[in-house]
């Protein structure tokens, strides 16, 4: 083994086991943040990094075959829907009126002022409120 | 769901891979994991998705629910015509080999793609038939409800 192959290995082990950091960080963030809207930040934003990074290492791995441009495909594919998804989850706690913790009494009287404009009537109790 | 641009824009564009993939697990099901069984469901969420983002009318002027119930039959009988055809070249039921007696190999092959394409046939359609069904029924509870 030359130190070429050397060299790529580790930056593949590298980009692989910073992923898993990425992932461990984002499984952390969604268990122990406070509310909705940190916890899917968290989700997101660490799994997009992590998932990048986890095939970019396993693409090194592979070398020039099929299974890197089926990783190559893979990582394209995760890297538009995931925050997609995380966009339409984000949309709807916003459109049904879920405020972050905190900015309640903060915008109450503005989110009454919308429901009649925009016929968006914020309930008073939101299945939601008080966290997942 | 006119204001969800996003949305919209990312289902235009995953709509099509999502079939060909579905293509791509149906045919290659011999080689490698897969089949009629997934294929299927992968090629009916390609309409289920389209269906949550532009709604129930627009999915059904692209495949109407009078032909997804015809091919949830087409598939059955595409599988029970494989064995049936089978048993008329003199073997048993679903024997594939009797499809091609000189080089029975190629004969099984023949067989699974059938039988396969039959099953991924019945379980899109099954699966589209099924969110019509559910997403067709009236609203029951309303919004002010919960």
């Amino acid at each position: 083994m030359n130190f070429f192959q050397i060299f790529v290995e580790a930056i593949s082990w590298i980009a692989i086991l910073g992923g898993c950091a990425f992932m461990l960080v984002g499984a952390i963030g969604a268990l122990r943040f406070p509310d909705f809207w940190t916890r899917i930040h968290a989700v997101s934003v660490a799994d997009s990094a992590g998932m990048l990074l986890l095939t970019l290492g396993m693409c090194i791995q592979g070398g020039f075959t099929l299974v890197t441009v089926k990783l190559i495909i893979i990582g394209v594919f995760l890297f538009i829907t995931g925050p997609t998804a995380t966009h339409a989850v984000a949309n709807a706690a916003m459109v049904s009126g879920f405020l972050p913790k905190g900015a309640d009494e903060f915008r109450k009287p503005k989110i009454a002022h919308d429901a009649k404009t925009r016929k968006l009537k914020a309930k008073k109790k939101s299945p939601l409120k008080g966290g997942l | 769901m006119r204001h969800h641009l996003i949305l919209r824009v990312i289902t235009k564009l995953l709509v099509g891979p999502i079939i060909i993939f579905a293509l791509y697990v149906q045919f290659h099901g011999e080689y490698s994991p897969g089949g009629g069984f997934q294929a299927g469901v992968i090629f009916a969420v390609a309409f289920i998705l389209f269906g949550i983002v532009f709604g129930l009318e627009k999915v059904k002027e692209v495949f109407p629910a009078w032909l997804v119930h015809k091919f949830t039959a087409i598939g059955v009988l595409l599988y029970s015509g494989t064995g049936v055809v089978s048993m008329m070249l003199g073997a048993n039921y679903l024997n594939y080999s009797a499809l091609n007696p000189e080089n029975p190999q190629a004969g099984q092959v023949a067989g699974i793609i059938a039988i396969e394409l039959g099953v991924g046939i019945t379980v899109a359609a099954v699966m589209i038939a099924i969110y019509y069904a559910f997403a067709g029924r009236p609203p029951v509870i309303d919004d002010e409800d919960w």
